[in-house]
């Protein structure tokens, strides 16, 4: 089941185009990466579904109802561009928060004492933004985002900005959260961390979606079919000139296309070969894939 | 809706639980009196402080003759031009005035020498004893005696009654009703002024810390501004209330203690009754007056009329602040927009004072206290006169209408304005956004 699905989702702006019938659906307890490069219309596309912007054209439904601002406490927005009120204090702040998404004041209370307690910060709950450090208004931030406990949680480049320590607490957070069941949307560059964590992936460039999918699926539909093997040959051997040699550490390593054979027939060559110490196909990593697609469609 | 109050609520808490809320409160209303105070304690002091200025004269018809100031005395003398003017520079004498011989119908060549330059006052103050010895000089050349001609001098004051439909009669005391509408007039274009621009601080606050993007994921930017408007406007009516309660208890406790010493006084007058007993009768008929003129001001209707205005001009000029703020970055950058409201406010104060103040029944002040632009200023110098039905009713439902319209202009910029970080915003830009849907 999705959690939320858009449709031939259109928006202009006076002098270009952010989104082109953009269709994608979330999948309900995924971890939904949303790449693409600068400018591409990344933060035009979360800040409609944050019911920020107007579309122009296009339909989205947030669990099949159709998306409406009485489906705003059920998100939660982590914008790239971040802040807070630095003369207000943490509790305040947090319960400020938590009330504009609609949270009763007495559940709101509970909610922050105990996201104080999770973090060990209820030391802080007296201190004024502007007396806390980079770091700290960081994990304060964070919990503005996930205060009250939303289905749907959208967080744009949320490693950027953030410490390593920050940012290492926040993937662990993230991945509690998703084992509570709860829907995440990545928007970044960072390709380690869609790796990492995302299960589903979308990408968009110059405006419109060019690939989505699970994951894996992506990966597969771009695998070059060319296996590594590392091999000890019996004897001299004539390395075919498809073949490409990347010895190293005094091992015989091979990038070997599969062309039209099955794995086990390549496989079962290699053994005629010599002795074949590691046999596994070469997936292209995020980082490529997403190099190469930018590439390709920049050209059309 | 329920939002629009929280958010009402942060602004109200954020600013009044502030030091600096508490301590403008209670100072500013002691700044005037503090001021005046410095300023009279600085001149009693000069005046106790300053040596007495002593001026020669010379008069060369043996016809004038200066009764000694409690800063100045004259001497007169017979020295020499030369002479005196030294006496002047080697700081013998503070002033030098030579009456050359003069024609009593033409008096020129009156010369005043001093090291520095006297002050206009007292020239004046000069120029007018050396005329009514003139003039006195002349009568009795005239064979009319000055005295006889006092007594024959009259003072008349006209009381000035208005008639209303139902023949209800009500003295009027201009000076009265010039002050209540200054001073409300005055209130309403500080408040604008003041709590403008705290709405387009805070704007500018959650924009440039970008906050903005959180706030707007929860509520409508819509909601958003109204929430900031009301919840200042109400910090201005907190502050506002606590200074009429200050005035009131400040007041209450110098009339008890003036009452205090009323005994006294007349204890002292009933030693000398006869002395007192014409002043009396003056002093009772100007207070009766004032009392009656006092009573004859329908406060209720002026108090009613103040708020309305106080709150309708700020909501007018508080949407747009709030767009201002919204359209920028920086404080800086606030400056080029704020022709369009700093022109229509400064209108209404000076047409306050050169046109309302002056003739409140005039076509300009009728025309000034209707604009909605210019009403919240311009009606409040009226008000205070008393203002036929009509166009208090057409000015209010002008009013409202003018900032329910402002307000949603208003919202259109503020909506596109805060998402707008870098780039260049000017009026094109401005109306494009109003034009947007």
């Amino acid at each position: 089941m999705n959690i939320l699905e858009v449709h031939h989702l259109h928006k202009a702006y006076e002098n270009h185009i952010a989104l082109q019938d953009v269709s994608l659906s979330i999948p309900k307890g995924s971890i939904f990466g949303l790449l693409g490069p600068n400018g591409a219309g990344k933060t035009t596309l979360i800040r409609i579904i944050n019911q920020i912007i107007d579309r122009d054209s296009g339909e989205i439904f947030f669990n099949n109802e159709k998306l409406q601002s009485k489906h705003i406490p059920f998100i939660g927005y982590l914008p790239e561009e971040r802040g807070l009120y630095k003369k207000m204090q943490v509790w305040d702040q947090l319960i400020y928060f938590a009330r504009l998404k609609g949270m009763p004041l007495q559940e709101a209370k509970t909610k922050v004492n105990y996201w104080l307690d999770k973090l060990e910060i209820q030391s802080w709950r007296e201190k004024k933004i502007e007396d806390l450090s980079k770091g700290m208004a960081q994990k304060i931030q964070f919990i503005a985002t996930v205060i009250h406990e939303p289905e749907l949680l959208i967080l744009d480049e949320p490693f950027s900005g953030f410490d390593p320590v920050n940012a290492e607490l926040i993937k662990n957070e993230i991945l509690e959260l998703r084992k509570k069941g709860i829907t995440i949307v990545l928007s970044t560059h960072r390709m380690e961390s869609i790796e990492l964590l995302c299960d589903h992936i979308a990408m968009i460039h110059q405006s419109k979606l060019i690939l989505s999918g699970g994951l894996l699926e992506v990966k597969r539909k771009f695998r070059k079919k060319i296996y590594k093997v590392i091999l000890e040959p019996y004897g001299d051997l004539e390395v075919p000139k498809e073949w490409k040699s990347i010895t190293a550490d005094n091992q015989m390593i091979f990038e070997v296309p599969l062309q039209e054979k099955s794995p086990n027939v390549l496989l079962n060559e290699m053994i005629a070969i010599g002795e074949v110490q590691g046999f596994s196909e070469i997936i292209p990593t995020m980082e490529e894939i997403f190099i190469q697609q930018i590439k390709s469609h920049s050209y059309e | 809706m329920n939002k629009v109050f929280l958010v009402i609520q942060r602004e109200y808490l954020a600013r009044v639980k502030k030091k600096s809320f508490l301590l403008a409160t209670i100072l500013t209303p002691l700044i005037f009196p503090t001021v005046m105070g410095i300023f009279l304690w600085i001149a009693v002091g000069e005046e106790k402080g300053a040596s007495l200025r002593i001026i020669e004269v010379v008069d060369d018809n043996n016809l004038f003759f200066l009764e000694s100031r409690d800063q100045y005395a004259f001497s007169f003398s017979k020295v020499a031009i030369d002479e005196g003017k030294r006496q002047v520079q080697s700081g013998e004498r503070f002033g030098f005035l030579y009456i050359p011989k003069i024609q009593l119908d033409s008096p020129t060549g009156i010369t005043y020498f001093g090291e520095t330059n006297p002050s206009m006052t007292f020239i004046a103050d000069l120029e007018s004893s050396l005329k009514r010895r003139i003039e006195e000089q002349r009568m009795m050349e005239s064979g009319i005696d000055p005295k006889v001609l006092d007594a024959y001098r009259t003072r008349v004051s006209i009381q000035s009654i208005t008639l209303d439909n139902s023949g209800n009669e009500k003295i009027n005391d201009a000076t009265i009703n010039y002050g209540i509408g200054f001073f409300t007039g005055i209130l309403i274009y500080i408040f604008i002024f003041v709590y403008g621009n705290q709405i387009m601080q805070g704007v500018i606050e959650e924009k440039s810390s970008r906050i903005i993007e959180i706030l707007v994921s929860s509520i409508k930017p819509f909601q958003l501004m109204l929430g900031k408007i009301i919840g200042i406007g109400a910090v201005g009516l907190t502050q506002f209330l606590i200074w009429l309660m200050l005035i009131a208890g400040v007041s209450s406790i110098v009339i008890g203690y003036f009452g205090m010493q009323m005994p006294q006084q007349t204890a002292m007058e009933l030693a000398s009754p006869a002395m007192t007993e014409m002043s009396n009768m003056n002093i009772n008929n100007d207070y009766s007056e004032i009392i009656q003129v006092i009573g004859g001001i329908n406060f209720v209707k002026i108090a009613l009329t103040f708020v309305f205005y106080f709150i309708g001009g700020y909501l007018l000029y508080g949407s747009f602040f709030a767009a201002i703020g919204a359209a920028v970055d920086t404080p800086s950058d606030a400056q080029q927009f704020m022709l369009p409201v700093t022109i229509p406010l400064l209108i209404a104060y000076l047409g306050l004072f050169v046109f309302v103040l002056d003739d409140p029944n005039s076509n300009v002040s009728f025309w000034l206290s209707i604009v909605p632009f210019t009403s919240p200023i311009a009606m409040m110098g009226r008000a205070s006169y008393g203002v036929p039905f009509f166009d208090l009713a057409l000015s209010m439902s002008l009013l409202i209408i003018g900032f329910l319209s402002t307000t949603w202009f208003a919202g259109k910029i503020y909506k596109i304005g805060i998402l707008m970080h870098g780039s260049k915003v000017n009026y094109k830009t401005l109306w494009k956004w109003i034009k947007m849907d």
